[in-house]
């Protein structure tokens, strides 16, 4: 039973940061209907940025971790914010009148665009850093000596999710921005025609998916201790599923699919498989398209002729 | 959308030097602001572990220096080409032009192709890349089929390839299983047959079937998704094959791949230096050029066969329904078209021919592992049907030829090539999305006149 509890916590801290990442892509899939293939990608520029900007702050001889937490955390969700801005500027904007596939395709180049660069601009090997937050507290202790644990960066990880998720919330049900987004979201002409600048709104919702990318890369990077260049395409894919299983479009269903799949991953590997912790989460993604098309929390869509 | 478009160069007098100037200051600042971290600072893992970075202000320099000048450059053309169009780029003249050539281009192409072994026979270089143009010739036609006939998105395909090079390479090793109705027992027992020199001419269509029997059963659970959805699928799909392959050690040998896998022999005679070899038989000194000369044929038999298929299936009954079916899906069921088989058939066809190219593989290379059948090399096969116009059996000829030829002149900057290559996805969706020479006509006309259709004005059916 503990070992169970163990794997629970290790899911929801896992799942945290896949639903972080699967938010970016159900709100770029509400506003304009396409899957944004290089959101994995953003999501490992981000984990990139908060190391480079880690390093830099501890060696210019800052030592206080919740500031260095801090600084990393907002330098890494501006930058990354612009890679998202310039992204749709560059690669989906152009594209918004053109046939369907194109801004999946492009979205394709783009991905390995980013994924490439940054493997060009800071190499193939992964990047380890040192634990920064350490220490945690041991929860329950069975008489078999299994401890279950719950580690201060786990804790660190929750709550930065939930904090963000609880801004994030207020952003698009109470700001002016959150009604012009939602407004784009039924009908970007009717949108247009009331005074709402629908580029912008579009761009926005590329920043702030990007910003909650940064933010989930830097707690992959503070919870697992590394990053590469590769990691936002299996990451992408598995928050996409999270984004589908919590029904697209949902913002509360990406949260929901995410911790599923992070729930999903952990107990597959604890207590089947590590090595096909990969092809579950992929199956997962294939059966919920064909059994619950519209996902937990999604509408049916309407086919229209 | 029907709005009247107000032309943007006009409604803006904005072709001062002060406006171009604050655009590329603005785009140098925000490369600045991208490159900055990226770019400025390179970290490393140290000797001990330890991560450590250096400084790299002098390349960031030069990014920025080289984003702050393109950018004039690019709004300078823009201006001096007036606003950005498809038509601009390539004039409808030209393409006129190219569709006349291309009547004569195809036979020019396939008599150069028969006549490539005899011209290079001395350059092993070249023919190797020859048989690697043409590998990929062979996945874009049978690609082309699944995205350019049928309207289906397929990231997938490599898994196709995938199963027919396991498929041959294992059965190779372990022999056909066949099942025998013994009479000593009452059961079925299954007997493995060791095919020896045969092995790749029996093989070739057992393993194109089995990778057309996984086309089905991928297409049975995605019948009813379109567009995205189904994208994502088939990569998911693709990526599972790729990860079931490297995790079942005991079969496939994981990451450490097969190697050993028997080379095709000319219907039996082996192309070896020994006695019964093709070269002892008939008394000339034998080369290892007599090989890939074979090697090369028979790829090249193999995509005129996929090439012949696809062209005399667009002709039948089963064709025209693809072409219905991604023209507009809903209309397409309203008539009486049976989706479920049109989809399974399209994925079917498509699935084959990736099966034959990944036996073809096999035999060609002697050696597969996972590494091959990446998600890279789905997405290479795909922006070679995209590239030569989805659709077009000679646009994928030539998107093949300019691909694989590219990346081979690029070999020495490996690392930049797949950075260019998403580059140039990107900008071919933004300027020529219906690819490099789309052209796109429906195969079926009311009348007797064959009006062709130019690219630019065939509109994506919803799917």
């Amino acid at each position: 039973m503990d070992y169970f509890f163990q794997q629970l916590i290790n899911g929801l801290v896992l799942g945290s940061i896949y639903g972080l990442i699967a938010i970016g892509y159900t709100m770029v899939y509400g506003i304009v209907g396409m899957i944004n293939f290089a959101h994995g990608d953003i999501f490992m520029i981000g984990g990139f940025i908060a190391l480079i900007t880690f390093l830099v702050l501890v060696s210019i001889g800052l030592t206080f971790v919740p500031v260095i937490l801090l600084v990393v955390l907002l330098v890494s969700m501006a930058v990354t914010a612009l890679y998202g801005w310039t992204v749709e500027r560059i690669a989906y904007r152009p594209l918004r009148q053109s046939f369907r596939l194109a801004p999946m395709l492009s979205a394709i180049g783009m991905s390995f665009v980013l994924s490439n660069f940054s493997q060009v601009a800071q190499g193939a090997r992964v990047k380890p850093i040192p634990p920064v937050i350490t220490g945690g507290y041991t929860l329950h202790e069975s008489a078999a000596g299994f401890a279950v644990q719950l580690s201060n960066v786990q804790i660190v990880v929750v709550v930065t999710t939930v904090v963000l998720l609880a801004i994030f919330t207020w952003l698009v049900a109470r700001t002016r921005f959150g009604r012009d987004m939602r407004a784009c979201e039924q009908d970007q002409t009717m949108a247009a025609l009331l005074g709402v600048d629908v580029d912008r709104t579009i761009s926005m919702t590329f920043v702030i998916g990007a910003a909650l990318a940064a933010v989930a890369g830097m707690m992959y990077l503070l919870y697992y201790g590394l990053v590469d260049f590769f990691m936002g395409f299996v990451a992408g894919i598995k928050a996409f599923t999270a984004a589908v299983l919590g029904g697209i479009g949902s913002l509360p269903g990406a949260m929901l699919g995410g911790l599923a799949i992070g729930l999903i991953e952990t107990f597959w590997s604890a207590y089947c498989s590590v090595e096909y912790k990969d092809v579950a989460a992929f199956s997962i993604l294939i059966i919920v398209l064909i059994f619950l098309p519209t996902g937990l929390l999604g509408r049916p869509e309407v086919e229209k002729v | 959308m029907a709005l009247p478009v107000a032309d943007r160069s006009t409604a803006k007098p904005t072709s001062t030097f002060g406006f171009i100037f604050k655009k590329a200051a603005l785009s140098a600042l925000v490369a600045l602001a991208l490159f900055s971290l990226m770019i400025g600072i390179r970290t490393e893992a140290g000797p001990s572990g330890q991560l450590i970075y250096w400084t790299r202000f002098g390349d960031l320099a030069a990014i920025v220096a080289a984003v702050f000048v393109g950018s004039i450059l690019i709004e300078l053309l823009r201006q001096w080409l007036g606003p950005a169009g498809t038509r601009t780029i390539v004039p409808p003249r030209i393409t006129e032009g190219l569709s006349v050539a291309s009547r004569f281009l195809a036979p020019a192409l396939l008599v150069f192709a028969l006549l490539v072994p005899v011209t290079f026979y001395n350059q092993r270089y070249l023919l190797d890349l020859g048989i690697l143009v043409l590998t990929y010739v062979m996945l874009g036609w049978g690609l082309n089929v699944v995205v350019g006939l049928a309207g289906l998105l397929d990231l997938g395909y490599v898994a196709f390839y995938a199963v027919g090079a396991y498929s041959y390479a294992l059965l190779a090793q372990y022999g056909l299983p066949l099942p025998l109705l013994s009479t000593a027992y009452p059961f079925i027992t299954v007997e493995h047959l060791q095919l020896g020199p045969w092995a790749f001419w029996v093989l070739l269509p057992v393993s194109g079937l089995l990778a057309a029997l996984w086309g089905v059963l991928l297409g049975f659970p995605v019948l009813r998704l379109r567009g995205d959805y189904l994208a994502i699928v088939t990569l998911a799909f693709g990526e599972i094959i790729r990860l079931v392959i490297l995790n079942w050690q005991d079969l496939t040998g994981g990451p450490n791949g097969i190697s050993g896998i028997p080379r095709p022999t000319l219907f039996g005679i082996p192309l070896n230096p020994g006695p019964h070899g093709l070269a002892g038989m008939l008394g000339i000194p034998f080369s290892p050029t007599h090989r890939l000369v074979f090697l090369f044929y028979l790829i090249l038999a193999l995509a005129l066969l996929t090439n012949w298929v696809a062209i005399r299936l667009r002709r039948l009954p089963i064709g025209r329904a693809w072409e219905a079916m991604r023209e507009d899906e809903v209309a397409c069921r309203a008539l009486g078209i049976n989706i479920t088989t049109t989809k399974l058939s399209a994925f079917a066809t498509g699935a084959m021919f990736g099966g034959f190219a990944g036996a073809f593989f096999a035999t060609r290379q002697g050696f597969i592992s996972p590494e091959s059948f990446t998600f890279q090399e789905s997405a290479l096969v795909l922006a070679i049907v995209v590239l030569g116009g989805m659709g077009s059996q000679l646009g994928v000829a030539l998107a093949a030829l300019t691909m694989i030829g590219g990346f081979e002149l690029f070999r020495g900057l490996e690392q930049y090539r797949m950075l260019v290559f998403g580059g140039v996805m990107v900008l071919l969706m933004i300027w020529r999305p219906r690819g490099l020479v789309g052209h796109r006509a429906p195969s079926v006309f009311l009348h007797r006149e064959r009006t062709s259709i130019s690219s630019d004005m065939v509109k994506e059916g919803r799917g």
